[in-house]
């Protein structure tokens, strides 16, 4: 049971938290701008560089350093929408969706160019596991991330609900037209989403380079996992795509727990194959989501 | 008086198509405007035009003695100008104050707890309803719900969209006797209707608009007294 | 480079091109005729490439197979794995919009790549599979044998060019872009919309499983790299995008042009100084994502746009550019 909390359950809360901080921005940026935003995995990366580069010249702890990856992250994205985005909105959005997919490329190859691809890390040596009551051991970092999505979700339904500003974002997700007509300014809730969206997936970058290391293709390996988690949630549900990115999680690390026999009930290597599946089956059954998202 | 909105030799459309074609049109302080017409007229795009959502090709619309052709509609509303869309006018996740609420930012009213209390007094149906998520309600109360929302924003002249479209003929007469109670409160207002005799029967003046032209406009009375008018677009027969 | 050096540069560069051009091809019948978004070439690629490796391929004892088979052959099963593979696909997502066809194709590749790296007994995983042979082997040795492979290549282009031009100007093809156009009222007046779409592509599908066994044939060698999602996806929807989607010409104009484009740099990225050498491909990367946003931007229709203007009626018809 506890070798259950330890290595399975915990473990999967902390992906969980990872996914969700991505899936809450694609939930928003697909809601509000109305299109699947194929580079939103590479904002993570950039985050977790962007803090890599502080914690190397400021010398500080990864999480104290993560102000500046934030910003970094939020700063580039604001910039590609501008550049990249916002001259097809007038389109159809599978042009934006296509854009973005060039946008990946874009921050992968320049993250390349000036951090190079060898595989860095936050914090050398092995971290010391934190036990608890002699019988709970599990890795600090995990306990923060549980932490972190925990704030951030008493944050965001606050924000959501009682701010001018995130009631203007569930309108426009809700509406955009009508939105418009009612006189809001449509731009400025773009601009939140991506703010919003860009900091949580800084965030995430921090936390999957801290679980694991910090390479080129970081984010975009877990591009899949976090749709599958904002379409489970429901499009344009930001509490929902929390939702979703916890159960993704979970089950992804539970699917190699030994249910039925001594053996991993799913060969661990296809671990992450079990998110795209549930991704896949959602899209054929429930494309709206279980929290019943807009679809479009 | 100079009239409150001033359409004068419009012409407008969509992608340089034009729907409609030299319109003039007045409305002053106080008035209820009934604009009515077949199917295609162009009425519902007068009222696009006037909230900038139509590609304008000649012509000027004038409010309160300031020109608005080509002014982007976030602008319009805290200008004093409010538009309900025929169709699609809620935010159905929100809830019915949260979707009051909306009106306010863009146009924030002088005194926010007395308005919401005014708009609450008008649509009492409302005061039950202001947690529940406003796509839960029916079809009538949606239209409370968007007329609400408008006036949150304080607006000096209201667009009104087809208000009565699929509603039941129970609120179909509760529609017409708000927007009466509406002007009652100061408010002018502009609407396009398809349920003409009705709309006839409470406006001040009435435009009858064919194939995207001004055909014939009066008084409402006078409208629904004039025989022509009655055979080609009030359905023929007398009222009773 | 010495002239020799060149022709053989060049022969180098048009294979490649011409597989692309296949791939280009492909996804012009799903994406240009049928407006599918698959984001999951590279998966396609692969079923066809590990199809004809195993078919043809010496027996070894590290993987299934091979069966030594004629490469025609392992071409052909090639096509029907991959049509077969995109058949289960689009059965169960062609009815998806847009932005959510990407996610599942792009989902169902990475599986796919997945059941590639770790079944072992199948693909002897990332140590690839070996002696895979060329056609007419034997015939000519060393470098002349890139030149009928070349020939071999094209060949194949210029059929799948033809076929394709067909299709276009067929009943079925004039319907299938009344679906891609208005759904709406290409449903109305009684087409079978998601049966036209299946179609698409399945058979796009198979042309990228010929693409695939192709590329495996040409480097006699198969492994989990040659399908790397990045050059083979992305790759191809660029040049898709540059050449003019819904033209089956500018389909291999783009390809030919934008392979061009990532060779050149190549020769150019090569020369720099070591430190920089090291990082050259991501350069290429960097300007080939910055090419794909100027075409969206300034060249939506591509080098050669649709010839046929389409039966446009409502916005999701690409404007024209301007």
């Amino acid at each position: 049971m506890m070798e259950f909390i330890n290595f399975y359950l915990i473990p999967g809360l902390a992906l969980g938290s990872i996914y969700a901080l991505g899936a809450i921005g694609i939930s928003m940026i697909f809601g509000i701008l109305r299109f699947a935003h194929f580079a939103h995995g590479d904002v993570m990366t950039l985050g977790a560089y962007g803090t890599l580069t502080a914690v190397w010249t400021l010398g500080l702890h990864p999480l104290l350093a993560l102000p500046v990856g934030i910003v970094f992250a939020v700063l580039s994205v604001l910039a590609v929408d501008k550049v990249f985005y916002k001259p097809l909105r007038e389109l159809p959005t599978i042009y934006t969706v296509i854009a973005s997919f060039g946008v990946a490329l874009i921050f992968r190859s320049l993250i390349q160019l000036v951090w190079g691809s060898q595989n860095e890390v936050f914090i050398r040596g092995v971290q010391k596991p934190v036990v608890l009551f002699d019988l709970l051991r599990v890795s600090l970092l995990h306990l923060e991330a549980i932490a972190i999505i925990v704030g951030v979700a008493i944050a965001l339904h606050y924000f959501l609900s009682r701010t001018q500003t995130g009631r203007s974002m569930r309108a426009v997700s809700d509406n955009a037209e009508l939105a418009r007509v009612a006189g809001l300014d449509t731009e400025k809730v773009v601009r939140a989403t991506w703010i919003i969206g860009g900091s949580l997936a800084a965030i995430a970058g921090v936390l999957a380079g801290l679980d694991t290391n910090i390479q080129p293709n970081l984010g975009w390996n877990l591009i899949l996992p976090m749709f599958a988690a904002a379409i489970l949630g429901g499009i344009g549900k930001p509490m929902g795509a929390l939702l979703g990115g916890m159960v993704i999680g979970l089950v992804e690390e539970l699917s190699s727990y030994p249910w039925l026999t001594d053996e991993p009930l799913i060969n661990p290597s296809y671990k992450t194959a079990t998110a795209f599946l549930m991704m896949v089956i959602l899209l054929i059954f429930r494309p709206q989501g279980l929290l019943k998202g807009r679809l479009f | 008086m100079s009239p409150l909105l001033a359409i004068d030799g419009l012409t407008a459309g969509y992608g340089g198509l034009p729907i409609i074609d030299n319109i003039n049109l007045l409305v002053a302080q106080k008035e209820i405007i009934v604009v009515i017409g077949p199917n295609g007229a162009g009425k519902s795009t007068v009222l696009k035009s006037v909230f900038a959502l139509t590609s304008i090709l000649s012509g000027s619309i004038r409010f309160a003695d300031q020109e608005i052709a080509g002014i982007a509609t976030q602008k319009l509303v805290p200008m004093g100008i409010c538009a309900v869309p025929q169709t699609r006018n809620i935010f159905p996740s929100l809830t019915v104050r949260e979707n009051l609420d909306i009106g306010t930012y863009a146009a924030p009213p002088r005194n926010r707890a007395q308005v919401e209390e005014g708009v609450l007094t008008l649509f009492p149906d409302l005061k039950q309803k202001l947690d529940q998520p406003a796509g839960e309600l029916s079809g009538g109360q949606r239209q409370m719900v968007t007329l609400g929302r408008a006036l949150m924003s304080e607006p000096k002249l209201l667009l009104l969209d087809e208000p009565t479209a699929g509603l039941s003929p129970a609120y179909l007469e509760r529609i017409f006797d708000l927007i009466l109670a509406i002007r009652q409160t100061g408010i002018t207002i502009l609407m396009v209707e398809q349920n003409a005799r009705q709309a006839l029967s409470i406006a001040d003046r009435a435009y009858v608009l064919v194939n995207g032209r001004n055909f014939a406009s009066d008084t409402g009375a006078n409208l629904l007294a004039n025989d022509e008018i009655r055979r080609s677009f009030l359905g023929g027969s007398r009222p009773s | 480079m010495d002239p020799v050096g060149l022709l053989f540069f060049l022969v180098g560069f048009l294979i490649m091109a011409g597989i692309y051009a296949i791939l280009c091809l492909a996804l012009n019948v799903q994406w240009g005729y049928g407006g599918l978004f698959n984001a999951g070439i590279a998966g396609f690629f692969a079923v066809g490439a590990y199809t004809s490796a195993l078919l043809t391929a010496a027996p070894a004892p590290t993987h299934l197979g091979g069966f030594e088979l004629p490469v025609l052959v392992g071409i052909i099963a090639a096509a029907v794995t991959a049509g077969l593979t995109g058949w289960a696909v689009a059965k169960i997502c062609i009815r998806l919009k847009s932005d959510y066809l990407a996610m599942a194709s792009i989902g169902i590749a990475e599986i796919l790549r997945m059941v590639i790296v770790n079944e072992d007994w199948l693909t002897n995983g990332s140590l690839g599979i070996t002696n895979i042979p060329r056609p007419f082997d034997g015939l000519l040795q060393g470098r002349e044998a890139d030149i009928l492979f070349l020939a071999f290549v094209w060949v194949i282009v210029a059929i799948v060019y033809l076929v394709c031009n067909r299709l276009y100007d067929s009943p079925w093809g004039r319907t299938l872009r009344a679906v891609r156009d208005n759904e709406d009222a290409a449903r109305a007046v009684g087409k079978d919309v998601d049966s036209f779409r299946l179609q698409t592509f399945v058979i796009g599908a198979a042309l990228m499983g010929v693409a695939g066994a192709l590329s495996a044939h040409y480097f006699r060698f198969l492994s989990p790299e040659a399908t790397e999602p990045l050059l083979i996806t992305f790759l191809v929807w660029v040049m898709l995008m540059a050449g003019g989607s819904g033209n089956n010409k500018g389909a291999i104009i783009g390809a030919l042009s934008v392979w061009a484009i990532w060779s050149l740099t190549e020769i150019v990225t090569n020369r720099l100084p070591a430190e920089f050498a090291t990082r050259s491909s991501y350069i290429r990367m960097l300007l080939i994502g910055l090419l794909l946003q100027f075409v969206l931007q300034k060249y939506r229709s591509g080098l050669l746009p649709e010839r046929s203007p389409g039966i446009a009626f409502d916005k999701d018809k690409d404007k024209t550019h301007g």
